[in-house]
């Protein structure tokens, strides 16, 4: 712990070496997120609900896809470059020395930017909590905190996913952010508006709707089960598999060192 | 001491043309190459040893130092460094040993040097009082003292370099991999590095091994000489054995890579 | 112009070895239209009269947007400028013995076009395929066909011009990243890539339509669904026509200027 602390006040020192450059994308980042919100915004200016879900649900539901996916970049986007640690040789470097590899692709970018997604996530969060229509209780605050949570550890287990990825092949798959990307610009509407066939996909295959419709509809007031409450918390099993494939891409890794 | 017993790696390598059709004949049919980059390599280093470890390109010394850092996993063989198996126990072995990529940094490039010091000491766990003692040490005698504030990427190859080797000597290692650490410095640099390596092994009894292509590194710093080619030992002696008479190290050199083929 | 010609070759041939990538984008691009068409078809669903476009111009806007998507988005600019500029070689190619804003704007189009080429054919095809409400489907009549052709040249002369504009003022920045990102999330909200136009809010909508943004995709997409015709078209033509003129010349403008920082400063 006190070692990543290091590495944050490096990675914070480093991005203020060029402050300039490093507000813009503050900024730029901010407004990625903010359009899609006034996106939302116009699209309710112009219909009262989606598949019965009010602008202050929707905003809500947003804010918390948003804030677990802002915070899995601004923690995990190491496994982003992974790719380029390893046609750098950092890689071997890592192995050099006596801590995890993981703990240390992570430690390897810390990405400030995301702050002005995170910095949009929180005033919408705020805004909704607000506005809705819910009877806070302390099962459904706790609820949202699982979500977001189980957001973080989702997209991260995606990101290393993506990282291990580059164990196996040079050319970059792209198709691996429709699964991040995608998920965030897709997930701000309640899943279950896209039908039947992409709720099941998202609750067996990739778990988004473990994180997100079904835990929402408990927040909601939808439904009393209050079981769903807990599945965000095994939506995180997905990175039983995600830890295997970087586990096998490691191994590999050490005998062909390539 | 660093025992290595018939060391054997091979790497299967597909071949493929360029093309779009060839594209997706491989994917159902692939034919592979198998590339021995270590056929059988023995040698032992004693504690406190020199050793130049010298090859021409894709004779199979990095892959050896590879295996020697952890990096890399054999097919077959033993290899031990202070009693340790490198892939098996990585992360006990590797506290032990400092490694210097001449053509990579460890070092942060946005900020000043000592910041990259500070996290190393918490990387490797170094004791604060150990710290402080080995940082004034290498400062010292690397003459880091006024760049040690200034952002890596400020500095000069050659402040660079003496920073690097500070880099990995925080920990004090008992065992020093040095990967062609003299190349693309200026002549006082390099100088000034080659003094270090060689005070380092007196003072420390620290075991250097040294890869490089740089002949005077090797004239002036290994005692021993370790030649590989074609992933085989072709030889392992002193400098004096392997030269006959006064001529050039260069030339000597050149000489065995004839000899052996390679 | 046989010099432009020989750029836009090499370009295009450059873009032809991406194959995979190519592969994978178009996978990318398929899976996002219609995630985006379900997520209209939900609002459509929920209340068909606030839908101001019907569900078949919906999933034609979203297809085309997806085809065209490195044609006339501020997100399909040339990244190697960035690294010229970035790295400081600007100044060598600003002291070339031509029309360096012709000759950067031809580039710029060249890959903009290659890169769509490329991407287009398959997504088009393929949505065609899709049964209704969900497929690309045929553009009114002939007319409209051709109008939407030549509001597509149009909308390239625009970004593209607006691009040249945020390559320029990147020239001083070290790290044009983040002025970059700022320009195209401007840009793609303005030009109706987030929501479209016709989803705006009453009189927002008509000022957003007077920007320079709304001249580049949001018009031909807008034509050829059928959703915009008549008066309207031709004035969203017109203005097209205004900015593509306004755009490049103060590209032009800009680019004198910062020749004679260079010979004055010497780069």
């Amino acid at each position: 712990m006190k070692l990543y602390l290091k590495y944050f006040e490096i990675h914070l020192k480093s991005a203020m070496q060029f402050k300039g450059s490093f507000f813009a994308t503050i900024i730029s980042q901010f407004l990625t997120a903010f359009t899609v919100f006034l996106g939302i915004t116009f699209m309710f200016g112009r219909f009262n609900s989606v598949d019965g879900f009010t602008y202050e649900e929707v905003v809500l539901c947003y804010a918390i896809i948003l804030m677990g996916f802002g915070l899995s970049q601004l923690f995990a986007s190491g496994f982003k470059v992974f790719d380029s640690m390893i046609g750098n040789g950092q890689f071997d470097r890592i192995l050099c020395r006596p801590r995890n590899e993981i703990f240390q692709v992570l430690s390897q970018r810390i990405d400030f930017v995301r702050l002005g997604m995170l910095f949009q996530a929180v005033v919408m969060l705020v805004y909704s909590l607000v506005t809705c229509p819910v009877d806070w209780t302390f099962s459904r605050v706790l609820t949202v905190i699982f979500m977001i949570a189980g957001g973080f550890v989702l997209f991260s287990a995606l990101f290393l996913l993506d990282g291990s990825i580059a164990f196996f092949t040079i050319q970059g798959l792209e198709v691996m952010n429709v699964f991040t990307y995608g998920a965030l610009e897709h997930g701000k509407y309640p899943l279950s508006i896209y039908g039947r066939k992409m709720l099941t996909f998202c609750t067996f295959v990739i778990p988004y709707a473990l994180i997100q419709y079904y835990p929402l509809t408990y927040v909601l007031g939808r439904t009393e089960r209050l079981w769903y409450m807990f599945l965000p918390i095994i939506a995180c099993l997905f990175v039983v598999p995600c830890w295997i494939v970087w586990r096998i891409g490691v191994s590999r890794y050490k005998s062909t060192g390539s | 001491m660093i025992e290595v017993k018939d060391l054997r790696k091979t790497f299967k390598v597909a071949r493929r043309e360029a093309g779009f059709g060839e594209a997706v004949k491989a994917l159902f049919h692939r034919e592979y190459e198998y590339i021995h980059a270590l056929d059988g390599v023995s040698f032992s280093i004693r504690d406190g040893e020199m050793v130049g470890y010298i090859g021409p390109n894709g004779a199979g010394k990095s892959s050896t130092i590879k295996i020697l850092s952890g990096i890399l996993t054999p097919d077959s063989g033993i290899c031990t460094v202070g009693g340790r198996t490198p892939w098996k126990e990585r992360r006990a072995h590797v506290k032990g040993i400092g490694v210097v990529f001449g053509q990579r940094s460890q070092l942060w490039w946005d900020v000043p040097v000592i910041d990259s010091f500070e996290l190393l000491k918490e990387i490797y766990s170094i004791p604060g009082s150990v710290y402080s003692k080995n940082l004034s040490e290498l400062t010292e005698t690397l003459d880091l003292s006024k760049i040690v504030k200034t952002p890596a990427r400020q500095l000069s190859l050659g402040q660079r370099m003496r920073c690097e080797i500070a880099a990995s000597l925080l920990h004090d290692p008992k065992v020093l991999f040095l990967d062609e650490p003299t190349i693309g410095l200026d002549a006082v640099s390099k100088l000034a590095v080659r003094d270090f390596i060689k005070r380092r092994n007196q003072d420390h009894g620290t075991t250097v091994i040294l890869t490089t292509h740089d002949m005077q590194d090797i004239e002036a710093l290994a005692s021993r000489i370790i030649l590989i080619g074609k992933g085989k030992i072709l030889l392992d002696g002193t400098l004096d054995d392997i030269r006959r008479g006064g001529e050039h190290i260069d030339e000597t050199v050149a000489e065995l890579y004839k000899k052996f083929d390679v | 112009m046989r010099k432009y010609l020989a750029f836009f070759r090499t370009r295009f041939n450059m873009g032809l070895q991406y194959r995979t990538a190519a592969i994978a984008g178009l996978a990318c691009q398929f899976f996002w239209g219609a995630m985006a068409i379900l997520a209209f078809k939900a609002f459509h669903d929920t209340d068909p009269s606030s839908f101001p476009m019907s569900l078949p111009a919906m999933s034609s806007y979203i297809w085309l947007q997806q085809a065209l998507l490195t044609l006339l988005t501020m997100g399909g600019m040339d990244n190697e400028f960035f690294s010229v500029i970035e790295s400081g070689n600007v100044a060598y190619e600003l002291c070339r013995p031509v029309d360096v804003y012709g000759m950067w704007y031809s580039r710029s189009a060249a890959t903009r076009v290659s890169n769509a080429l490329l991407r287009c054919v398959p997504v088009i095809v393929i949505a065609a395929l899709l049964p209704a409400p969900y497929g690309l489907s045929a553009p009114p009549d002939l007319l409209t066909f051709l109008t939407f052709l030549l509001s597509l040249v149009l909308a390239l002369a625009v970004i593209n011009a607006m691009g040249m504009i945020v390559y320029m003022i990147t020239f001083h920045t070290i790290t044009p990243r983040g002025v970059r990102l700022i320009a195209v999330n401007i840009c793609d909200f303005f030009s109706g890539d987030i929501i479209p136009l016709p989803f705006f809010p009453a009189g927002f909508k008509e000022f957003v339509e007077l920007l320079p943004f709304s001249a580049t995709a949001n018009v031909p997409l807008r034509i050829y669904s059928g959703d915009l015709h008549g008066p309207e078209m031709v004035k969203l033509m017109l203005l097209q026509v205004f900015w593509a003129a306004v755009l490049i010349a103060v590209g032009k403008l800009i680019e004198r200027r910062e020749l004679r920082r260079v010979t004055v400063q010497g780069g």
